[in-house]
């Protein structure tokens, strides 16, 4: 285990690069200097009080949650059909479709932003809180997909042709068999999915028009470094958050794995 | 249909089934990306009449585009980029995912992944925004050596910078490129190290001659899924790259909304991604007999 060892002192030294951005957030988050450097001056938290004073961050704040809300649910319910039909049926163009599908997981997201602006606008369809969803559910059905195929992989055939041996039909089979099975999959795709939403900047931008999501706001916050210190605060809150509902996702994501019967591999991608 | 064999009938069902299933989700892809993707390859061949857009096949965009030093400098700075972060991301992933591959206990796997990816989940933006409060003028490395007095005034040289660029994308990338490693080290029958030692190969001759080729396919994935993505990055040069970092990303950006020529912006949208693809063939034909057998 000597090996292993080097290798371990090398991972952690890794996953200390990896956090060491993130550490700094709470540091200046309670920081009572207006510029964000060492040495730092004191303790404060008066940072976080004035979030509660900016109507603009509200209004972005509601955006995003509508936002999010909307594309995590209408991404999982495509994600679901994706990753049940991959899983369980084979039909022909299969890879051709699904690589289709999957494609927005490498592709850059600025390519399919502007393409997803040019042809909205070609049809003079208005920029809205709307659109924006579009282009977030397109980015997170991948996410989703990549999620519920390892619930639908695990599941046992033989249960679903018990259920039709007993008489149920596929859609009474799908809702009393399947979908209890893989419940806890489609939890953890709704919470990843309304994770990167909240946090998905590149479509919201140049989808979004006149409105802000809260990416979209701290980008433009950053222009004036006065309001920097409120921004760090804004993050440390978002930090708390989307760490909760990773691992809420991922205690879903394992149960969901166990109560099929699956073998963990691990990850969520 | 000639005969009409129950397995004939049942294949025939279950085709239909999985294509009525996967339908939904096709429909919802073809509309909002392959539909678009055609419509932005078609701009990139017309011509911007300010109000209206002519429609008249021409290569003058990417006549103009590609003769203008301006955007060569930005493409290649961007290429550079990309080929940097992506060299850096996959060396530094691959010891990281042969320690939780074979050094981790399996039941402590998905910690330990679940550690790796949690950074890359959250506020992307400010993440880039602190690579600027570390690596800046005032910020966390100049503060500190300033202060142990190793250097006498703050080293401009790391703020706004390439190497800045490179080092924030290098870190927001990092989970992508560990991941498909991983997969592929999990996949390798730990008897064929034991068979390599068996025979008398050294450790390291073992890794080289066995480990190695066989997680390539992993490797290979990682590589372009770092490559692909981070070429098309846009907010990383905008915070950290300074005037001289900006990357075809923030050209794009430019051209659809500042000077709003959406067949230009196309144009050098289609160029970067037919570079992209270009390289990503190239690289998957030099590394071809890695990928032969694996899925």
């Amino acid at each position: 285990m000597m090996r292993g060892g080097w290798f371990k002192v090398y991972t952690i030294a890794y996953l200390i690069f990896l956090y060491a951005p993130i550490a700094l957030l709470p540091i200046f988050a309670f920081n009572d200097a207006t510029v964000i450097a060492f040495p730092l001056t004191g303790g404060t938290t008066k940072w976080f009080a004035k979030l509660w004073e900016e109507p603009e961050l509200h209004r972005a704040l509601k955006n995003s949650l509508i936002i999010a809300v909307s594309s995590s649910l209408m991404a999982t319910a495509l994600g679901i059909f994706a990753s049940r039909a991959s899983t369980r049926y084979s039909f022909p163009g299969k890879a051709g479709i699904m690589g289709m599908i999957m494609l927005p997981l490498v592709l850059p997201e600025i390519i399919l932003a502007v393409a997803i602006l040019t042809v909205l606008l070609g049809l003079g369809v208005p920029l809205s809180l709307f659109t924006v969803i579009l282009g977030h559910v397109l980015v997170c059905t991948p996410f989703s997909i990549a999620i519920l195929s390892a619930a639908f992989q695990s599941l046992d055939r033989s249960l679903e042709e018990a259920a039709y041996d007993l008489g149920e039909t596929p859609a009474s089979t799908f809702r009393l068999i399947i979908l209890p099975l893989v419940m806890p999959g489609i939890i953890s795709s709704l919470l990843i999915t309304f994770t990167i939403s909240l946090d998905e900047f590149i479509m919201a931008f140049f989808l979004a028009g006149n409105e802000n999501t809260l990416p979209v706001y701290i980008l433009g916050q950053f222009r004036f470094p006065q309001n920097v210190p409120v921004i760090m605060a804004l993050g440390t809150i978002l930090v708390c958050l989307s760490v909760a509902l990773l691992a809420t996702a991922e205690y879903f994501r394992r149960r969901g794995i166990a109560k099929t019967g699956g073998k963990d591999t691990g990850g969520f991608l | 249909m000639p005969q009409s064999t129950r397995w004939g009938r049942f294949r025939e069902s279950e085709a239909a089934s999985g294509l009525a299933m996967i339908s939904p989700t096709a429909i919802y892809a073809t509309l909002l990306l392959a539909a678009p993707l055609v419509t932005i390859f078609l701009y990139s061949f017309w011509t911007d009449g300010y109000l209206t857009i002519i429609r008249e096949f021409t290569l003058d965009n990417y006549i103009t585009a590609w003769s203008n030093p301006a955007f060569r400098a930005v493409m290649l700075r961007s290429l550079f980029v990309s080929l940097a972060v992506t060299a850096t991301t996959v060396i530094l992933a691959f010891p990281v995912a042969y320690f939780v591959s074979f050094f981790v206990e399996p039941s402590k796997k998905s910690l330990w992944l679940f550690l790796i990816t949690i950074p890359f989940w959250t506020s992307y933006l400010i993440r880039i925004f602190l690579w600027k409060v570390i690596l800046g003028y005032n910020g966390v490395i100049n503060s500190s050596l300033l202060s142990m007095g190793i250097i006498s005034e703050p080293i401009q040289s790391i703020n706004y910078s390439v190497g800045a660029v490179i080092t924030a994308l290098a870190h927001a990338y990092a989970p992508f490129a560990i991941l498909p490693i991983f997969v592929a080290l999990e996949k390798i029958d730990r008897s064929l190290l034991e068979a390599g030692r068996d025979l008398g190969e050294s450790p390291v001759m073992t890794f080289i001659r066995v480990t190695l080729p066989l997680s390539m396919a992993g490797v290979i994935s990682s590589v372009l899924i770092v490559f692909i993505p981070t070429i098309g990055d846009y907010v990383t040069p905008l915070l950290l790259g300074g005037p001289e970092g900006r990357m075809v990303a923030n050209l794009i950006d430019l051209n659809f909304k500042k000077l709003d020529n959406y067949p230009m912006g196309s144009a050098i949208a289609i160029s970067a991604m037919a570079i992209v693809v270009a390289i990503s063939l190239l690289f998957l034909f030099v590394n071809r007999r890695f990928l032969k057998g694996a899925k």
